[in-house]
């Protein structure tokens, strides 16, 4: 009898079944189909303005830093201030996504832009965001070719572009978006739920950004109503 | 770090732990930082409660139907391209990961926090075979250096101080000047960030325990702060994922409901700063990930528990809270419960992994104050748990002759309440009288163990089923009065 044998019949012996039981298999199945949602928050339902008001409050309250651009030709002029106010040479390391390449760079031209997977060794990371999550001001990130997962841990600064209509009130919705994009039960090989810089608190309990992951996150949402 | 377990010995443990100053300094922090945060957080969502309702509903429907779970699990993490491998015990769970690493030539393994890499002993076992494991998670690096076992499931190292860990960085990172500043936490997270990074970069297999596996997807779950288990995943040619089966969820909506109270419940954010779910190897184009993904599936005594009372500790989702809030972890730490798993969720694992035998003082070493099942976001009845473990421990004839005679004593006048009621009054009619003067007793026959710690107080009247009647009594004539 293999390993997984004794494993499924000792959980079968435990539970008293057989695992032929249907009703039991269609339990399962229609869980699994269905895939109920639960308790949602009142506040991961809120109408666009709030929503995104929240998104920007709990990004800063996760210690990240926010810039809410009324458009995508922002976004270069936006980096390029990020890193002369943090002292940062103007050099940043993006992937390869579409909706980063058609941004008017020209706008930003001291700004040195490549393209590429990080080895450890660039100051700044650009990452396009497939979703927001209001509720808890995170940022869902899905691994692929044009999207490296290096960028989102490996730079001291990661930069994260959010399109303020891909902001969602709660996890649950941002799960159907993923599913219409890959299919039922599909996921890409990595997604990261983001919420805030690295940080530990392994020290005496005293919280410290800047663990093994970047040391600063800054949001820069697109579009949408302001405040 | 494989763990010689000193269970067994709980109560020279414990006396040791009270004595120790620098542990007491840092224990002394353990319940105003994590209780107030815990508090906060839950404060700030009206449906914390109904989430923690939701979330031990998942559970129990999951482990009612594992074997399915599991099964769909399997399919679905090798459709994605993932090895799915089962390990009956620790010593082949071991077995499986040192041979994946030997396979790929593995000089250095990176590892994410994991409780079960904890349980199985993994890193002794790794270093014999020549493979140098790393632990990444700052508070897993500082027992690592130290040989020590973490003292906390989410805060390994929390029975240390700043001073401590500089003299081990000092000791470890020979290669550093002598001279470098290290008297601040923020310098020491710096050190360990720039030590760590190469280590990172150079580890030739990443292994990560999971927080949860997806059967709708064939996905494992880490949940970090630091990135550490996200780098240890995402970097070397191999990911390995250390899981105890009860890890399972059904779909990724469950996963969500369950998400929101772990974060709350452990450090009091409403997220932790890297949820990262993965799925397979890396894909075709994929220009990072690793290029092998395998799940190393661990039963280890589990599989029995869900048979009876204990299948609801299979509910945990090791978020600490328990021992956070727990008055007995307070005063001793974790090392005193003498295996890998401290704390209240301790002392109802420990006896169901390592055997009632060893494991018997655990469960008594409670107050029952009840604040660990209050706080617990999966609802686990621990208190009554404890319980269970006693009477097995009273069945199995473990439980000390002193104290079984003193049962059985208790146990014959408590079955016969005719002799019971003038029996207790009487006791306490005596007690009440001789310690009428100071109001409490320095020394009593046959309560040596109590008294030589603290005063017994001396009753101050009538028995309590006394006293009950006489205030039932009242309260039926004050209302036959029409008195409300």
């Amino acid at each position: 009898m293999s390993s997984r044998d004794t494993v499924f019949a000792s959980i079968r012996a435990a539970l008293g079944v057989t695992s032929q039981e249907a009703p039991r298999r269609q339990a399962v199945a229609d869980r699994i189909a269905s895939h109920p949602r639960g308790v949602i928050p009142a506040r991961g339902q809120l109408p666009e303005a709030e929503r995104l008001a929240l998104f920007r409050d709990m990004v800063i309250g996760a210690a990240a830093t926010i810039d809410h651009l009324a458009s995508t030709a922002e976004v270069p002029e936006a980096i390029a201030a990020y890193l002369r106010s943090r002292n940062l040479p103007m050099t940043i390391l993006r992937g390869a996504d579409d909706r980063l390449a058609a941004l008017p760079w020209e706008r930003a031209p001291a700004l040195d832009v490549w393209i590429g997977p990080s080895d450890g060794r660039q100051l700044a990371g650009l990452s396009h965001a497939f979703a927001g999550i209001a509720e808890s001001g995170t940022v869902v990130m899905l691994s692929g070719p044009e999207n490296p997962s290096t960028l989102n841990l490996l730079p001291d600064h990661h930069l994260v572009v959010v399109d303020a209509a891909d902001v969602a009130g709660d996890y649950e919705t941002v799960w159907d978006l993923i599913r219409a994009r890959y299919g039922e039960s599909v996921l890409p090989r990595t997604v990261n739920w983001i919420t805030g810089p690295s940080r530990s608190a392994d020290i005496e309990q005293t919280l410290l950004l800047g663990a093994h992951g970047p040391r600063s996150l800054h949001v820069l949402l697109v579009g949408g109503p302001t405040r | 770090m494989s763990v010689e377990i000193t269970t067994p010995r709980f109560k020279d443990n414990a006396k040791k732990a009270l004595a120790d100053l620098p542990l007491q300094g840092a224990l002394s922090k353990v319940g105003p930082g994590f209780i107030g945060k815990r508090a906060a957080a839950a404060e700030k969502l009206p449906e914390f409660d109904a989430l923690r309702d939701s979330a031990r509903d998942i559970k129990n429907h999951t482990l009612a139907h594992l074997d399915l779970y599991l099964e769909r699990f399997e399919a679905k993490a090798k459709e994605a391209g993932g090895h799915v491998h089962f390990a009956v015990d620790a010593a082949e769970a071991r077995a499986i990961v040192t041979d994946i690493c030997k396979r790929l030539g593995a000089k250095t393994v990176t590892k994410g926090k994991s409780m079960i890499s904890e349980e199985i002993g993994l890193n002794d076992h790794l270093a014999a075979a020549g493979i140098q494991p790393v632990e990444t998670d700052l508070g897993e690096y500082l027992i690592q250096i130290r040989g020590e076992a973490p003292s906390h499931i989410i805060a390994p190292a929390i029975h240390l101080n700043k001073d401590q860990v500089e003299a081990d960085f000092r000791r470890v990172h020979a290669h550093l000047p002598p001279e470098r500043d290290l008297s601040e936490p923020t310098s020491l997270l710096a050190e360990a960030r720039g030590e760590l990074r190469q280590k990172f970069l150079a580890a030739d297999v990443g292994i990560t325990g999971a927080n949860f596996l997806v059967a709708e997807t064939g996905t494992s779950i880490i949940v970090t702060n630091e990135g550490n288990g996200d780098l240890t995943q995402t970097l070397p040619k191999a990911h390995i994922v250390l899981a105890s089966l009860e890890k399972l969820v059904p779909t990724l909506e469950d996963v969500s409901q369950i998400l929101r109270v772990l974060a709350r419940s452990a450090t009091g954010q409403d997220m932790s700063v890297y949820t990262t779910f993965s799925t397979g190897p890396r894909r075709p184009g994929d220009p990072d990930g690793p290029g092998e993904y395998h799940v190393v599936i661990l039963d280890n005594g589990r599989s029995s528990m869900l048979g009876g009372q204990l299948r609801e500790v299979l509910r945990c989702i090791r978020c600490g809270a328990c021992m956070n809030h727990c008055p007995v972890y307070h005063a001793v730490g974790g090392h005193a419960y003498g295996w890998v798993y401290p704390g209240p969720i301790g002392s109802v694992l420990t006896p169901a992994l390592i055997g009632v035998e060893k494991g018997r003082n655990l469960p008594n070493a409670s107050t029952f104050c009840g604040r660990c099942e209050e706080v617990c976001p999966m609802r686990i009845p621990l208190p009554k748990l404890m319980r269970h473990w006693r009477e097995k421990e009273f069945e199995r004839h473990l439980t000390p002759a002193t104290q079984r005679f003193g049962l059985g004593v208790w146990g014959f006048f408590a079955r016969r309440g005719w002799l019971y009621r003038p029996a207790t009054r009487l006791a306490i009619g005596a007690l009440s009288l001789l310690g009428r003067t100071k109001g409490r007793f320095a020394a009593l026959p046959l309560a040596g163990g109590w008294t030589q710690h603290r005063d017994f107080p001396a009753p101050q009247g009538d028995t309590f089923q006394a006293q009950w009647r006489a205030r039932q009594a009242e309260r039926r004539a004050a209302s036959g009065r029409g008195v409300h």
